[in-house]
């Protein structure tokens, strides 16, 4: 078989594809650095065939290393890439809500931290550079780290593609690198969220078909007859990414030499197109995918098996199919037909059963291991991730009713919500993931430092609760100072002084942020020291925490879900 | 119950269990956007409307590149505060030539759908340049640089091409001349000689329009020398909500009091 000769020369079928496919980047890169008469554009052309040329040179150095002729080993789990999955999620994790912390002070002092002569530090480029670096940057490097973890646990082989996950892994970086360079440098396609313009959008296109691909391969080749439920929440997370990424950001370039596009729809059906996306990057990136975390490492954790089984069947459809139509809620009273505004509340109110439907799976997983709570600090702080998700996913259909959105909307009362449920619920599950895989990954028996996650736990908690607390006050007041009114019918305060109202508010928040930013500083170098072996003094046999999914050795070796 | 035992057919085939879920999330949308393209209240023309001029649009994309739409919305709902603080509500047709809208989703600052002809061109100069030399409560960014950096316009005829392409009714005339329309808006003596120049640019969109007194020409920037993003930046500020005519609209009838 060609295959296996190619092996045995040190050159897999995937290596080709990957490398071939990477040389066709790195021409197309070539060609934009040399005729874009666009300057960002060629930029980008120059960074893209710098980070070609070292993905090559990797690959090739790579594979001169193996000479034992066994590139992946279908015996073994493919463990290195998930270390740097975790590697990369906490550096990202960190940047991101360095950022956030940055433009909350931003707004907070804007004479202290505005700078005339770097008008691109301004918030307006900032925020997009926060949000996607939180959402997509550290949401999406845990999610594709414990997708491959999970994937492979749960079908008990080797992921699939040989180094097809590689590719994915990296060219979802150098999305990421291109996006966010992008956004400082002003390249964006004005749509929130979605900002990266036509090329990065069609890269990340690539990457993710590449994804699907590789996690369905991996399904295919499993030695377990039934796909375990935190895969049906995987899945539904990558299908529908990719269908609200391209539905989403149709455009037309203006030049295929240009970074510039034009959106394909305009105006109102341009608008609902883009919270049908918007709403359901939280549904699907944020919620299923993190749900898919839930069901793999909470039972794990736990040592308990998952609540119900009819319960997670009943809330993936359920839930899947509701999200969908939430979106119009972001456009009540706007001059979208009130049809589709009333649809949107009406699905938006019904979402809350599927969402606490895994909030009950998840938190009933702790029957009988409810001591955990109080010995394990890791279990305790995805457990609280989940009372977070029933918060905010109580508070979302609340502020989708028209009545209460008249007021919420377009105020910071918006803001506190998205960070409860991103720091509460998707920020607290990623922690406690990432905790699992750094003790599980390099097989120690123990974390670093135990008394360190408590540390972490409490900064961070806090941290949120004068995060969403502030907004709630702010947003809520600033709301009520729009519509009011004086004794003489006239509206009682201009714009600016709600502005000022919200200053003490503002340095609440700030200061919530900081403290979540040291929670995530201690856990990464926790993480760190975990990963070179070492455990704090003092703490040798502090705490009991199951040490591992088995540790298999083989592949084969793995119980079952 | 034989329904729950069912499901294990989903579970033990993959492509099942991914046309399954690609069906159930799409019903959603398909119901609820696809009727936008053919509702007349979604898609219906608005007296007045018409494309932004090239120097417009060229500040439309200075507005999104700086991200203004995360701090400002383009949006007034229909609700009494609302109308008295910024104006007559928004229809859909005032932004069906966004492409992409910029309704927005916050006001950290102030909503902009009607800001044109609210403040002077100066005003705008010093708030742009400082925020709080005017403001001083205020809390948005500076954009000093805008003030000096010549506006790049290389590409602006493409980008009208584009848009024409998705649908918007750019005329070849206007295609052709984009770049001298750019120039003639921001500086009126741009064709000393053949004075029906900058005439030709405001026929052209006017007729577009179809209402007089949409196009202004006028050094927005206070200088007519040199085109800068300032420019560009205030000539898109000061026609925002500027093209339906409200007038006929009364505020203070009992209908507009919801």
């Amino acid at each position: 078989m060609a295959t296996t000769t190619m092996q045995k020369n040190g050159i897999d079928f995937s290596v080709l594809t990957v490398g071939l496919f990477v040389g066709v980047f790195t021409l197309l890169a070539l060609m934009v650095a040399a005729w874009s008469p666009d300057p960002l554009f060629n930029i980008h052309g120059w960074l893209s065939l710098g980070m070609s040329l070292v993905a090559i040179l990797a690959i090739c150095f790579w594979a001169a290393n193996r000479k034992d002729g066994k590139l992946f080993d279908e015996t073994q789990y493919e463990d290195t890439l998930i270390k740097w999955g975790v590697g990369v999620s906490m550096f990202w994790g960190v940047v991101g809500i360095l950022v956030g912390f940055v433009i909350a002070m931003q707004l907070t002092f804007p004479s202290l931290l505005y700078f005339e002569e770097f008008g691109f530090l301004n918030f307006g480029r900032l925020r997009p550079l926060h949000t996607s670096a939180v959402i997509f940057a550290f949401g999406g490097n845990v999610l594709l780290a414990t997708s491959f973890h999970v994937v492979q646990r749960t079908c008990r082989t080797r992921i699939a593609g040989g180094m097809w996950p590689w590719f994915v892994f990296w060219g979802y970086q150098a999305f990421i690198v291109l996006a966010a360079t992008g956004y400082v440098m002003g390249v964006t396609a004005g749509r929130e969220y979605a900002e990266p313009e036509w090329y990065v959008d069609l890269w990340l296109t690539i990457v993710w078909v590449a994804y699907l691909l590789v996690f369905l391969g991996t399904i295919w080749k499993r030695k377990e007859p039934h796909i375990y439920v935190a895969n049906w929440f995987y899945l539904a997370f990558i299908v529908t990414i990719a269908m609200l990424h391209i539905v989403n950001n149709l455009a037309v370039p203006i030049s295929p030499l240009s970074s510039q596009s034009v959106s394909l729809m305009a105006g109102v059906q341009d608008a609902l197109t883009q919270w049908w996306y918007g709403h359901n990057a939280v549904g699907f990136f944020l919620t299923a995918g993190f749900l898919a975390i839930m069901y793999y490492y909470i039972p794990k954790r736990a040592e308990r098996p998952v609540f119900s089984y009819r319960l997670s069947i009943v809330h993936f459809w359920a839930l899947i199919f509701i999200y969908i139509w939430a979106g119009p809620h972001h456009l009540h009273y706007t001059a979208l037909p009130q049809w589709a505004q009333t649809l949107g509340m009406t699905f938006s109110i019904m979402l809350w059963m599927p969402s606490w439907g895994g909030m009950i799976n998840g938190l009933m997983t702790l029957s009988g291991a409810w001591d955990k709570l109080r010995t394990d600090p890791v279990i305790r702080m995805m457990v609280v991730s989940l009372a977070f998700y029933g918060m905010s996913t109580f508070e979302g259909p609340l502020m989708s009713v028209r009545a209460v959105n008249s007021l919420s909307h377009y105020t910071d009362w918006t803001i506190g919500h998205v960070h409860s449920g991103a720091l509460g619920w998707v920020g607290f599950i990623s922690f406690g993931a990432l905790y699992c895989l750094a003790q599980w990954m390099w097989k120690r028996d123990r974390l670093y430092s135990a008394n360190m996650v408590e540390w972490h736990f409490w900064t961070a908690t806090i941290g949120i609760v004068l995060y969403i607390c502030s907004m709630w006050v702010s947003g809520i007041m600033e709301g009520l100072m729009w519509r009011a009114y004086n004794e003489f019918g006239f509206l009682e305060y201009t714009f600016v002084e709600t502005v000022e109202a919200k200053h003490i508010s503002y340095i609440i928040r700030s200061l919530g942020g900081l403290l979540y930013l040291v929670g995530a500083l201690i856990m990464s170098f926790n993480i760190y020291m975990t990963a070179k072996g070492k455990t704090r003094k003092g703490e040798e046999d502090h705490v009991h925490a199951p040490t591992n999914d088995g540790i298999p050795a083989r592949a084969e070796a793995v119980p079952a879900e | 119950m034989a329904l729950f035992d069912k499901h294990a057919l989903l579970e033990k085939h993959s492509m099942l269990l991914t046309v399954g879920i690609l069906v159930v999330v799409a019903i959603g949308g398909i119901i609820e956007i696809a009727p936008l393209f053919y509702l007349s209240n979604t898609i219906e023309r608005v007296n007045g409307m018409r494309p932004y001029t090239p120097l417009e649009l060229a500040g439309r994309e200075i507005y999104v590149r700086e991200g203004c739409y995360v701090c400002h919305s383009q949006m007034v709902r229909p609700l009494r505060d609302e109308v008295e603080r910024y104006g007559h509500y928004s229809l859909a047709a005032e932004s069906m030539y966004d492409h992409p809208f910029q309704w927005g989703s916050k006001r950290t600052g102030p909503d902009l759908a009607r800001v044109g002809g609210k403040y002077s061109d100066e005003w705008h100069m010093d708030h742009m340049r400082n925020p709080r030399s005017v403001v001083p409560e205020s809390i948005m960014p500076p954009y000093t640089f805008m003030v000096d950096r010549p506006l790049d316009f290389s590409q602006v005829q493409q980008t009208m091409q584009a848009m024409r392409l998705v649908g918007v009714p750019y005329t070849d005339a206007m295609i052709e001349n984009a770049e001298y329309d750019l120039l003639a808006q921001a500086n009126p003596d741009f064709y000393p000689n053949s004075g029906d120049y900058d005439g030709a640019l405001v026929d052209r969109y006017t007729e577009a329009s179809g209402r007089e007194g949409t196009v202004t020409v006028r050094a927005f920037d206070g200088d007519a020398e040199n085109i800068t993003e300032m420019d560009a930046m205030i000539a898109y500020l000061q026609m925002l909500g500027t093209l339906v005519d409200f007038e006929t609209y009364e505020a203070d009838s009992l209908q507009n009091r919801r």
